[in-house]
C-alpha cells in the first residue's frame, strides 16, 4: 500500500494541487483568488504531464550536445520523453493567455463596480436591474 | 383500380397558398383586391377538385409524390373516393364562406382582416392536404399546419376570453398531435409503412395489446379534433371566434378533419376485419353513443346560439364515427355521406347565427322572439337546416340518417338504431324552440317587425347552402355525385 | 490544385485575416467588417468543397506539413466532419453579415477588435471540427474558448462578470479534457484519434483508460453546457452582444456534441461506450433531465434571450439523447438535429438581437405595448416560424429531427425517452406560445374588437435589411431543409454513423 502511494507520488501531488485550485475557484468569492485557483489548477496539470515524461535511471533533459547532423537512436534511452514537454509548452501558452484574458476582465470589472468580491458585484447588478 | 399520376392534388393545395401570399402582400391597402383573391382562389380550388371527380368515379386513384424521406416514408398525395368526398365538401363550402366572411367582417367593421383572410386561406390549403394525403405522415403534417393556421382565427377577437379559448384549443390539439406522432413512429417501426390501404394494414403485425393500445390512442387523439367526449371541451370554448370561423372551420373543416382522421384510422389503417375480430367495434360504438346522447342534453341547456350549435356538431360528429364503427356497408356509407351533408346543414345554421349577430347583436336563444318577421329569409334557412340535422325529409340529412339506420340493422345491433332515433328526437327538441320563437312568438320591444334582413353578402350564401341541402335531399347525386363517391369508397374498403 | 488544400485553407485564411484585421483596424475601421466577411466566405466555400470531395472520394486525410501520422498532426475529414464544417461556416458567415449594424450600435470604437476575435472564434470551431488529433483539439478548444470569453465580455451590463464565471468553468472543462488526453497518452503513447482507436481496445480493462473516459465526458459536458454542467450558459449568453450570442448559441454547443460523438464512437469504440461501461445509459437519463429542466425553466423567464438560453439547454439535451440511444435512427436524429438546431438557435437569437437593436429592451411583457407585430412584422414572422420549428410542427425541419429521435427511442425500447421527447415538445409549445400570444394577441386597452381596420400611427419600423436578410436566409433553410431531410440523410448522414449500428 505504501509503495503504491510512494511510487505514484507525482499523481498524488498533482491531485492535491488540483483540488486546492478547485477549492479556490469554487469556494472563494474574491475574483483574484478565483483566478489564482484557476492558475494552480492548470499548473498542476502541466506539472503532471511533465512528470509523466520522466524516466528512472538518471535520464537527463533531451538536449544532445554537438550532435547536429548525426544522430544515434540508441542514445534515446538516456533522455526524457520530450513530447509531453512540447505539449506542455502549448498548454503553458494557453494558460498564460487565459490568465491574461481573465485579468483583463478583472480590471474591467473593477473599473465598473469598484469591488472585486463576487457577492458585492451581484448585489450591485441586482439593484441596478430593478 | 388504376393509379394515375397527376399534379392536381398539389395544385388544389397550392392555389390557396398562393392566394394567402397575395392576400398578405395586398394587405389593408386595397380591401376589394384582397377579398377578390380569396374568392378567386376558392373558385379555382373547387374547379380543380371537381375536375378530379370523373377520374375517381371511374375507379382511378390520383397520386402525386412530393418527396420521399425514407423507404416507406414519403410526403405523398393520393386522391381516392373518400378523400375526394372531403375535398369536395371543403372546397364547395369555402366559396360560400368567402362571400359570407366579406359580409360579416365588413358588417361588423372587424379589425385585423388581412390576418383573418390569410389564415383562412392557409387553413383551407391544409384541409385539402388532409383530404388528399396518401399516408399518416402527410396527414399529420397538414393536420398540424391546420392547427397552427386556425389558432389565430380562434383568438381573433383578442379579448381575454378569446385568448383563453385559443390556449385551450392549442392545448388540446397539440397534445393530441404529439400522441399521434408517437403512435405513427410505433406503427412505422412495426410495419415499415404508413400508407393508407382500404381495409387496413395493421392486422397481424404486432401483439394484440400493442394493436389495441395504438388503436385507442389514435382514435382518441384524432378524436380530440373530432370532439369525442370527454375531449370535446375545446369546441364550445372556441365558439368565441368570429362566426365564419365557427361556420367553416368548426363545423366543416377542422372537426371534419378530425372525423376524417378517425375514419381513416378505423377503415384504412386498422380495417374492418381487425375491428370485428377484436370486438373493438362494439366498444367504440358504445363509447361514441355516449357522446351522441349526452351532447344533446348539453345542447338543451345552452342559451347561447353558437354554443348550442357546437354541441349539436359534437353530436353529429359522433354519429359519423358510430356509422363507421358499425362496419356494415350502409352504415359506413351513411357515415361518409353524413360528413358531407351535415356540413351543408350545419354551415347554414352557423351562417344564420352570424347573420343574427351582425344585424341585431343578439347571441342568445331567449332573445330571438319574433325575429322571423324581421328576417324571414334567414330564419327560414335556419328552419331548413334544423330540419336537416334532425333528419326530416326532404332534406339531405334524412338520406344520411336513413343509410345509418339501415346500417345498424345490417350490423344486427338494434341498440344503435335507437341511438340514432333518440338523437333525432333530441335534435328536434333543441332546434325547434328556436324556429318556434322566431316565427310564432310575439316580438319583444326592441325587435323591429318590418323586413330588415342581414347584409346581402351574408344572406345569399346562407340561402344557397340551405337550398343545396334541400336539393341534395331530393337528388342526392346532383352536381358532385356524393352518393356515387361514397358507394365507391365503401366498396373499396369492404373489398367489393 | 487548390481544392486539395481546402482543409488547410479553411483554417489558415481566417487565422491570417484575423491578424490583419487587427492591424488594418489601427487606421481604418471600415474595411474590418468586409475583411472578416471575406475570410468567412472563403471558409464557407472551402467547407463546401471539402464536403463535395468527401462525398465523392470518401474520408480525406490531410497531413499538416507533410508529417505522417501518428507523429504528425493530421486533419481527418469524414462525412460527419464535413457536414458540421459546412454548418458552422455557414452560420458564421450569416451571423457575420448580420452583425454589422448591431456592432456599430453597441460598441463602435471596438469594431476591429470585434471582427478580429470573431473571425478567430469561427476558425477555432472549424479547427475543432476538422482535426484528427486529440491534443490539437485541446489547443483549438482553448482558442475558441478564449475568443468567446473576450467576445462575451463586450456585452451589456452583467457581461464581464458572466464572462469571468465562464472563464473559470470553461477552464475547468478544458483542463479535464486535457487530463483525459494526458491519461490516454500515458497508456498508449499516441495522440492521433485514429491511432488511439486502434490501440485502446486492448487496454479497455485498465483503470487509467476509464478515468480518461470520465474526464473526457465531464470536460466536454462543461463545454457543451450539458445539464448539470450548464450553469455558466444562461448568464454568459444573455449578456453577450447580440451577434455573439447568435453565433455561439448556434455552434459552440453543437461542436461540443460533435466532439462527444468522436470520443464516444471513434476514439473509444461503440462497444466500450455502450456495453462495457453504460455511459450511453447515463447520458440518456441525464439528457432527459436536461430537456425537462430547460423547458420548464424557460417558461419562467421574462427576458427573451434568457428564455432562449434555457431552450438551448433543452436542445443540447435532445442531441445527447439521440447520441445515447446508440442506434442508427437515434444517431441520425441527433446529427440532423445538430444541423437544425444550429439554424434555429442562430435565427432565434438573431431575432432577439434585432428586437434589442430596434427597441433596446427584451422584456417579453412589454412586447404588446411596443406593438411589435405592427412595427416589425417580418422579424416577428421569422420568430413564429422558428418557434414552430423548435416545437416540432411540420413541415419545418424541427419536426423531422424529432421524428427520427422518437423512432430511435422506440427502436431502443426506451419508452420513457419517447414520452420525454413528446412532453418537452409540449412544454416548448407553452414557452413559445406565451411569447407569440404576447406579440400578437395580448388584449389591448381598451378592448374593442370592432374598432375596424384603423391605420393608426404605428409605422412599420423594421430591422435593417442587413439584419433581415440573414434572418430570412436561415428561416428559408428551416423551411426547406426539413422537407429535404430525406435527401440529406441518404447522401451525408447515413455514412456518418459508425458501421456497427
Amino acid at each position: 500500500m505504501i509503495e503504491y502511494i510512494i511510487a505514484k507520488y507525482n499523481y498524488w501531488i498533482y491531485i492535491v494541487l488540483m483540488m486546492i485550485g478547485f477549492y479556490a475557484m469554487i469556494g472563494k468569492t474574491n475574483l483574484v483568488k478565483k483566478l489564482l485557483g484557476m492558475n494552480i489548477f492548470q499548473w498542476a496539470i502541466i506539472l503532471f504531464y511533465v512528470s509523466t515524461g520522466s524516466k528512472k535511471g538518471g535520464a537527463t533533459i533531451p538536449i544532445v550536445m554537438g550532435a547536429h547532423g548525426h544522430y544515434d537512436p540508441a542514445q534515446a534511452v538516456q533522455f526524457l520523453n520530450p513530447l509531453p514537454h512540447c505539449l506542455m509548452l502549448t498548454a503553458i501558452v494557453v494558460g498564460v493567455s487565459t490568465t491574461g484574458v481573465a485579468l483583463a476582465l478583472v480590471i474591467m470589472i473593477y473599473r465598473r463596480y469598484h469591488t472585486l468580491e463576487e457577492d458585492e458585484i451581484l448585489e450591485i447588478l441586482e439593484t441596478s436591474r430593478k | 383500380m388504376d393509379v394515375v399520376n397527376s399534379i392536381k392534388p398539389l395544385l388544389a393545395i397550392m392555389v390557396s397558398l398562393v392566394a394567402a401570399c397575395l392576400i398578405l402582400l395586398t394587405g389593408d391597402r386595397s380591401k376589394n383586391l384582397r377579398e377578390s383573391w380569396t374568392i378567386l382562389a376558392s373558385v379555382a380550388k373547387f374547379i380543380i377538385v371537381a375536375s378530379m371527380i370523373p377520374s375517381v368515379l371511374k375507379g382511378n386513384v390520383l397520386e402525386y409524390t412530393i418527396i420521399s424521406l425514407a423507404p416507406g416514408l414519403s410526403l405523398q398525395f393520393r386522391v381516392d373516393a373518400f378523400g375526394l368526398l372531403f375535398g369536395i365538401l371543403a372546397s364547395t363550402l369555402w366559396i360560400a364562406t368567402s362571400f359570407y366572411s366579406i359580409g360579416y367582417m365588413r358588417g361588423l367593421n372587424e379589425h385585423a382582416q388581412t390576418r383573418y383572410f390569410f389564415c383562412f386561406a392557409i387553413a383551407l390549403s391544409a384541409t385539402m392536404g388532409i383530404a388528399f394525403s396518401a399516408n399518416l405522415l402527410t396527414l399529420f403534417v397538414f393536420y398540424e399546419i391546420l392547427t397552427m393556421a386556425t389558432y389565430p382565427l380562434v383568438a381573433h377577437k383578442e379579448t381575454p376570453e378569446a385568448i383563453k379559448g385559443g390556449r385551450k384549443y392549442l392545448t388540446y390539439t397539440l397534445t393530441a398531435g404529439v400522441v399521434i406522432l408517437l403512435c405513427m413512429a410505433i406503427i412505422y417501426r412495426l410495419t415499415g409503412t404508413l400508407d393508407f390501404k382500404p381495409g387496413g394494414f395493421m392486422a397481424g403485425n404486432a401483439s394484440a395489446d400493442m394493436l389495441r393500445f395504438l388503436f385507442v390512442a389514435l382514435v382518441m387523439s384524432f378524436g380530440v379534433k373530432a370532439a369525442i367526449m370527454p375531449l370535446h371541451e375545446w369546441l364550445p370554448t372556441a365558439m368565441v371566434a368570429p362566426t365564419p370561423v365557427s361556420a367553416l372551420l368548426h363545423a366543416v373543416a377542422v372537426v371534419k378533419a378530425g372525423v376524417f382522421g378517425v375514419l381513416r384510422v378505423i377503415l384504412y389503417v386498422f380495417g374492418p376485419t381487425f375491428l370485428h375480430d377484436t370486438g373493438l367495434w362494439i366498444q367504440l360504438a358504445y363509447f361514441v353513443s355516449f357522446t351522441i346522447i349526452v351532447s344533446c342534453f348539453f345542447a338543451l341547456a345552452q342559451d347561447n346560439i353558437k354554443r348550442r350549435l357546437a354541441f349539436s356538431t359534437i353530436n353529429n360528429l359522433s354519429i359519423v364515427i358510430l356509422g363507421a364503427a358499425l362496419l356494415s356497408a350502409d352504415a359506413i356509407k351513411g357515415g361518409m355521406l353524413h360528413i358531407a351533408f351535415h356540413g351543408f346543414m350545419k354551415i347554414t345554421l352557423f351562417f344564420v347565427a352570424g347573420a343574427i349577430y351582425v344585424k341585431t347583436h343578439k347571441e342568445n336563444v331567449s332573445e330571438l322572439d319574433g325575429l322571423g318577421r324581421q328576417m324571414p329569409l334567414t330564419m327560414g334557412s335556419f328552419a331548413v337546416g334544423a330540419m336537416g340535422v334532425a333528419g326530416i325529409p326532404p332534406t339531405c340529412g334524412f338520406i344520411s340518417k336513413w343509410y345509418l339506420c339501415l346500417g345498424s340493422l345490417e350490423a344486427h345491433e338494434i341498440v344503435f338504431l335507437f341511438v340514432f332515433l333518440a338523437s333525432a328526437l333530441l335534435d328536434a327538441a333543441f332546434f325547434f324552440p328556436i324556429v318556434y320563437r322566431a316565427f310564432f312568438k310575439k316580438p319583444k320591444e326592441d325587435v323591429n317587425p318590418s323586413f330588415n334582413e342581414a347584409p346581402l353578402f351574408m344572406v345569399i350564401p346562407l340561402m344557397a347552402t340551405a337550398v343545396t341541402s334541400l336539393v341534395l335531399g331530393i337528388f342526392p347525386n346532383a352536381f358532385v355525385h356524393f352518393i356515387e363517391i361514397a358507394t365507391l369508397a365503401v366498396k373499396n374498403i369492404l373489398g367489393g | 490544385m487548390i481544392s486539395d488544400q481546402f482543409p488547410a485553407l479553411i483554417i489558415v485564411f481566417p487565422l491570417v485575416t484575423a491578424f490583419f484585421i487587427n492591424i488594418v483596424g489601427w487606421w481604418w475601421k471600415k474595411p474590418c467588417f468586409y475583411m472578416s466577411v471575406l475570410a468567412l466566405t472563403v471558409s464557407f466555400i472551402s467547407s463546401i468543397g471539402i464536403l463535395n470531395t468527401v462525398l465523392i472520394q470518401g474520408t480525406i486525410h490531410y497531413k499538416l506539413g507533410g508529417w505522417d501520422p501518428p507523429w504528425g498532426i493530421e486533419y481527418v475529414v469524414d462525412h460527419l466532419n464535413a457536414f458540421i464544417l459546412v454548418i458552422v461556416s455557414f452560420v458564421g458567415l450569416i451571423v457575420g453579415i448580420y452583425s454589422k449594424r448591431s456592432v456599430e450600435q453597441d460598441f463602435p470604437q471596438k469594431i476591429p477588435q470585434f471582427y478580429s476575435v470573431y473571425t478567430l472564434l469561427v476558425m477555432g470551431l472549424l479547427g475543432m471540427t476538422i482535426t484528427g488529433d486529440a491534443f490539437n483539439l485541446y489547443v483549438l478548444l482553448e482558442i475558441t474558448s478564449l475568443a468567446s470569453y473576450a467576445l462575451i465580455a463586450m456585452g451589456e451590463d452583467g457581461a464581464p462578470l458572466a464572462s469571468f464565471n465562464y472563464v473559470i468553468m470553461g477552464t475547468i472543462g478544458a483542463c479535464f479534457y486535457l487530463l483525459g488526453v494526458g491519461y490516454l497518452y500515458i497508456v498508449t503513447g499516441s495522440l492521433n484519434m485514429a491511432d488511439l482507436s486502434e490501440l485502446l481496445p486492448k487496454l479497455y480493462h485498465s483503470k487509467a483508460v476509464l478515468v480518461a473516459f470520465a474526464f473526457f465526458l465531464i470536460g466536454i459536458g462543461i463545454k457543451m453546457a450539458f445539464f448539470p454542467l450548464h450553469v455558466w450558459l444562461p448568464d454568459a449568453y444573455t449578456h453577450a452582444p447580440s451577434s455573439v450570442s447568435a453565433f455561439v448559441a448556434g455552434t459552440m454547443t453543437k461542436v461540443g456534441a460533435y466532439v462527444l460523438i468522436r470520443v464516444l464512437f471513434t476514439i473509444f469504440r461503440p462497444y466500450f461506450s455502450i456495453e462495457l461501461i453504460p455511459a450511453t445509459t447515463v447520458l440518456g437519463w441525464t439528457a432527459v433531465a436536461a430537456m425537462m429542466y430547460g423547458c420548464i425553466l424557460a417558461i419562467a423567464q421574462r427576458d427573451l434571450k434568457r428564455m432562449l438560453c434555457y431552450i438551448l439547454i433543452a436542445e443540447v439535451g435532445y442531441i445527447v439523447l439521440g447520441i445515447s440511444m446508440a442506434n442508427r435512427m437515434g444517431l441520425t436524429g441527433a446529427i440532423l438535429h445538430i444541423m437544425n438546431d444550429a439554424l434555429m438557435m442562430a435565427c432565434l437569437f438573431s431575432v432577439a438581437g434585432a428586437i434589442m437593436y430596434k427597441i433596446g429592451n427584451r422584456d417579453i411583457t412589454n412586447f404588446r405595448d411596443q406593438q411589435l407585430n405592427k412595427k416589425m412584422p417580418f422579424t416577428m414572422a421569422a420568430f413564429t416560424i422558428t418557434a414552430l420549428s423548435v416545437i416540432g410542427i411540420p413541415p419545418t425541419c424541427g419536426f423531422f429531427s424529432k421524428w427520427y429521435l422518437v423512432i430511435g427511442a422506440i427502436d431502443a425500447q426506451q419508452w420513457v425517452f419517447a414520452v420525454a421527447l413528446i412532453l418537452s415538445s409540449l412544454l416548448s409549445a407553452v414557452v413559445f406560445f406565451k411569447v407569440i400570444e404576447k406579440i400578437y394577441f395580448k388584449p389591448r386597452e381598451p378592448v374593442n374588437p370592432h374598432n375596424g381596420e384603423t391605420h393608426e400611427d404605428v409605422v412599420m419600423d423594421e430591422a435593417p435589411m442587413s439584419m433581415l436578410i440573414p434572418i430570412y436566409i436561415m428561416v428559408g433553410g428551416i423551411l426547406i431543409l426539413g422537407i429535404l431531410s430525406g435527401k440529406i440523410i441518404s447522401t451525408v448522414i447515413q455514412f456518418a454513423i459508425p458501421a456497427s449500428f
